[in-house]
């Protein structure tokens, strides 16, 4: 009776442990099929494409609300201290730190991890993932690592999206609606967001999330039990897992970039 | 006279388990050059897990699986991939890919592993179509179409490579009897035209026994009865005869392996 707990204890920590085994061992088998993807880069493009699309409406919209509320919320918080010439840069510092790369990997976690995942878990149930090695195409280096790089580098160009949108946002509330300077909402922008430690050390992030994004999405559809009930129980665990392993690794490139 | 060919396949003492269950104990089984063999036996068997055997996606617990002369059981990546370019298998439910037309399901191989020219891997893969009678419905995306007509697309795509070994899992389900007819004859034409061999999965004994050059029957396990159509239906073995004629009963049991029944619906779950 005792023991019960114990052991499923135990057992859920070994089945924790051997999935993150393997999910390294894809990882690894990814990175080594993206050198053969150079001479055909017409299937990660057509990647791009497909997870950009997917995600790219949603991205917009949301990277005008959060501007806009941005532009509200820093308004009433500087006016207090006669400072609202100054919306242009905590907008501007706010998207492109933080909430850009951030706010775009969960989207695109929920958007295109999700589907990524059922689109691998599928292709596993209905056995074609098996009929490609069974025609000498390795699934992982055809299907795989075409998707991860176009997760890699779609996440940054849509952070970018987000947070040019968010500043126009900003722009709409604050120098439309509340009557701040136009001139000193981008002067003070251009000024004070500096390229090195804000801009590269957003898209840094980005890119990190771009890569356990992608993975997690991957790694749970190719992973997924085959069978209908296994893959939706597989996207459920893409978003959530790697929704926090966005928030928690934000934390901690925060600290690495900003922090001392 | 001159010694027999040896095999194209040839499996010794093949072992395999799934978790407790033993799905092969220790079968022998020749499948010989430019013969069509067929595999027979009931539903659960393992016989899509042979074949998987054969084509190197699962590995055997012990015994050896060899495929011209080559150890499948134990090759590495790169030889083993080698060696499936020149297999093709025909899967269960077809495996077509999903997102893509029925062209270019059955030009995949070809893009992926020859430097063809599109204009000539329009015309193969025309022919092919045309071979499982599908030449008109290359624009057709998976999902549009029947299951019949999913695995013959997928026979066109499996023979596209012309490879020197067929398997098919379950060709003739789901087949309407006049494809069933052509499905038939193509097998036995691909299998004496293009020289290949060709190892045949089913249950239906009349199609099969009137193509195959030889026959093994698995149960439990073990080969339980083989040899050509004829011999097997002459022979005493209690399990071909049921088989071959269909009986609810006899040595064949039709159950999974289980508990008694009776006790098996008195005991409570609660003293599992
Ligand atoms: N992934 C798996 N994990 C555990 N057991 C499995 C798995 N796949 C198959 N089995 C078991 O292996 C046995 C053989 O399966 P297999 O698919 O080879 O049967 P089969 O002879 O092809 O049957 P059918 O004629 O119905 O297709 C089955 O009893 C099944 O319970
Ligand atoms: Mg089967």
């Amino acid at each position: 009776m005792l023991l019960a707990p114990i052991q499923e204890l135990g057992r859920k920590g070994l089945d924790f442990f051997q999935r993150l085994g393997r999910g390294h061992l894809l990882f690894g088998h990814i990175l080594a099929g993206l050198p053969a993807l150079l001479p055909r880069f017409g299937l990660v493009i057509q990647q791009v494409f497909s997870v950009g699309v997917l995600s790219l409406v949603i991205i917009v919209v949301s990277g005008l609300f959060v501007g806009m509320v941005l532009g509200l919320q820093g308004y009433n918080t500087l006016v207090d201290f006669g400072a609202e010439e100054s919306l242009g840069v905590v907008v501007a510092l706010s998207l492109v730190r933080e909430l850009g790369p951030v706010v775009t990997a969960l989207l695109f976690a929920g958007r295109a991890g999700s589907a990524l995942t059922a689109e691998i878990g599928l292709m596993k149930a209905t056995e074609q993932l098996s009929a490609m090695e069974m025609m000498a195409v390795d699934p992982i280096r055809r299907v795989l690592a075409p998707r991860f790089l176009a997760g890699f580098i779609s996440m940054p160009l849509l952070a970018a999206i987000f947070s040019a949108v968010g500043v126009l946002g900003g722009y709409f509330v604050g120098v439309g609606l509340l009557g701040v300077d136009q001139g000193a909402y981008w002067s003070q922008m251009q000024a004070k967001v500096d390229v090195y430690n804000d801009i590269l050390n957003g898209v840094t992030k980005s890119f990190v999330f771009g890569v356990v994004v992608t993975w997690i999405a991957l790694f749970e559809g190719y992973d997924a039990i085959p069978t209908a009930e296994g893959v939706s129980r597989a996207t459920t665990r893409t978003v959530v897992h790697s929704s926090l392993a966005v928030l928690g690794l934000d934390f901690i490139l925060t600290a690495l970039m900003f922090g001392a | 006279m001159s010694p027999p060919p040896t095999p194209l396949v040839e499996v010794r003492q093949l072992l395999f388990t799934r978790g407790s269950r033993k799905i092969f104990d220790g079968i022998d089984i020749d499948i010989q050059r430019g013969k069509i063999t067929a595999i027979m036996g009931p539903s659960g068997t393992g016989k899509t897990t042979l074949l998987r055997l054969i084509g190197g996606q699962l590995r055997p617990d012990c015994g050896a699986v060899s495929v011209e002369g080559q150890r499948v059981d134990s090759l590495g990546r790169a030889p083993l991939y080698a060696l499936r370019k020149r297999m093709g298998m025909l899967f269960q439910n077809g495996a077509l890919l999903t997102g893509m037309n029925v062209f270019d399901n059955v030009a995949f191989p070809l893009r992926e592993h020859t430097q063809l020219s599109e204009p000539l891997i329009r015309d193969l893969v025309l022919m092919k179509l045309h071979a499982v009678g599908l030449r008109g419905a290359w624009q057709l995306q998976p999902s549009e179409l029947s299951g019949g007509m999913a695995r013959r697309v997928a026979l066109a795509r499996a023979i596209a490579l012309d490879p020197m070994i067929m398997m098919y899992d379950e060709p003739f389900t789901g087949q309407d009897p006049i494809s069933m007819g052509v499905l038939v004859r193509l097998i036995r034409q691909l299998n004496d035209a293009l020289g290949l061999t060709s190892i045949i999965v089913s249950h239906d004994i009349a199609e099969t026994s009137s193509i195959a050059d030889y026959i093994y029957l698995l149960s439990n396990g073990k080969v339980v009865a083989h040899g050509t159509a004829q011999e097997l239906g002459h022979s005493g073995s209690a399990w071909a005869q049921q088989f071959l004629k269909g009986l609810p009963d006899g040595p064949v049991p039709f159950h999974y392996p289980a508990e008694e029944y009776r006790r098996d619906l008195l005991t409570s779950v609660v003293d599992r």
